[in-house]
């Protein structure tokens, strides 16, 4: 039965998968392979379309798949099958965080955890600088320091960071705000 | 209680509907609706949900949105704040795998995610100072905070091995100067 199938496979994905959304790629590539489901062109296609829709890239790539093997249900088992291992795994660290919350070492432990992550986020914005606002190809065609910057995204980067010291809105309000921008002036 | 769960419910399904990329870019919003208007938890309690998060299997997302959901209301709340990150993905790409296949190719569509990804950065870039300010308090903790940048820019490195490297760093430093127990927080 493909709904139980489908959960299966899913269920493993979220039960090894380690790291975010992009470590399940390699697993739905063996999953193509193994099950023939899909071709490994849709994985490329579902990154494009999971990054272009709202929703974390994970969530996304599972219904997709879900979606294109069993129709709308087998999207949403897919779906079920990849969260639920998370629900019952942080259910448990928690369970035992609370236990150990003042704990020496536990305590040392989030002392070193605080500043990596805060690192690990700056360098996931970074990757979104180098994706949307240089362009490194015609750079190393050209070598001009004038390519390697989109000077009109960059103003807007400008723009929208001092609003959002500012003004301190709600952060729909700004993604909102930049999808009207990006059409009006073709970004 | 069914009220509480629908507000959480609710909350998560906000935030799956307006995140654009990863769990990461979750932040900002997160940070607002949580900490600022809901005062669920302090911005270090979710920077300890990220840490924990990223060392876990599982969507980065879905686990901080567990994690929040559990303390809230435990185990009826994490399966509401699972669903709720879920839910809007599960409806928005339904819609796109059945009736709009090469939305991705739609000139509009691009424009639009241009400038959204613009301001993503934009709002990471302000979610990080301010977690600058409450997690990384003196020369040790910028040390690991600019090499885990640097290490996840430059090298291949998985983010797992980074965030158990400064975990042990965090309680090899801890133990090996005890006299800065009292003051730690």
């Amino acid at each position: 039965m493909i709904y139980l199938q489908l959960f299966w496979e899913f269920f493993k994905i979220g039960l090894f998968a380690i790291g975010g959304g992009m470590a399940t790629l390699p697993f739905l590539q063996r999953l193509s392979e193994s099950t023939g489901w899909f071709s490994p062109a849709l994985i490329t296609d579902m990154v494009a379309i999971s990054e272009s829709t709202p929703g974390p890239i994970g969530i996304n790539m599972a219904t997709y798949v879900g979606c294109t093997v069993a129709g709308f249900w087998g999207g949403v088992i897919a779906t079920m099958g990849e969260v639920l291992p998370a629900i019952v795994i942080v259910v448990a660290v928690s369970k035992s965080l609370e236990k150990f919350r003042g704990n020496r070492v536990v305590d040392a432990a989030f002392y070193g955890l605080r500043p990596a992550v805060t690192g690990l986020i700056a360098a996931a914005g970074i990757g979104v600088v180098k994706v949307t606002m240089l362009h490194l190809d015609r750079f190393r065609e050209t070598g001009l320091l004038n390519d390697l910057f989109d000077l009109r995204k960059l103003l807007f980067f400008g723009l929208f960071f001092f609003a959002i010291r500012k003004f301190k809105l709600h952060p729909i309000c700004y993604i909102a705000c930049a999808a009207a921008i990006g059409i009006l002036f073709a970004f | 209680m069914l009220h509480e769960l629908m507000t959480i419910y609710l909350l998560f399904f906000r935030m799956g509907a307006v995140t654009f990329g990863g769990g990461y870019a979750m932040l900002p919003i997160l940070r607002r609706e949580i900490v600022e208007n809901h005062h669920w938890v302090d911005e270090e309690t979710i920077l300890d949900y990220y840490a924990l998060s990223q060392g876990l299997p599982g969507l980065i997302a879905v686990n901080v949105a567990v994690f929040l959901g559990y303390r809230q209301r435990r185990l009826p709340g994490a399966v509401a704040a699972a669903l709720g990150v879920a839910s809007p993905c599960i409806l928005i790409i339904s819609l796109i795998a059945v009736f709009l296949k090469n939305v991705q190719d739609n000139p509009y569509v691009q424009h639009a995610l241009a400038g959204i990804s613009v301001c993503v950065v934009a709002l990471i870039l302000d979610a990080v100072l301010s977690l600058w300010k409450k997690g990384v308090k003196d020369p040790l903790g910028m040390t690991i905070c600019f090499s885990i940048l640097a290490l996840s820019l430059f090298t291949r490195i998985s983010p797992i091995l980074l965030v158990v490297t400064s975990a042990l760093v965090g309680i090899a430093a801890k133990v090996r100067r005890p006299s800065e127990e009292e003051t730690a927080v």
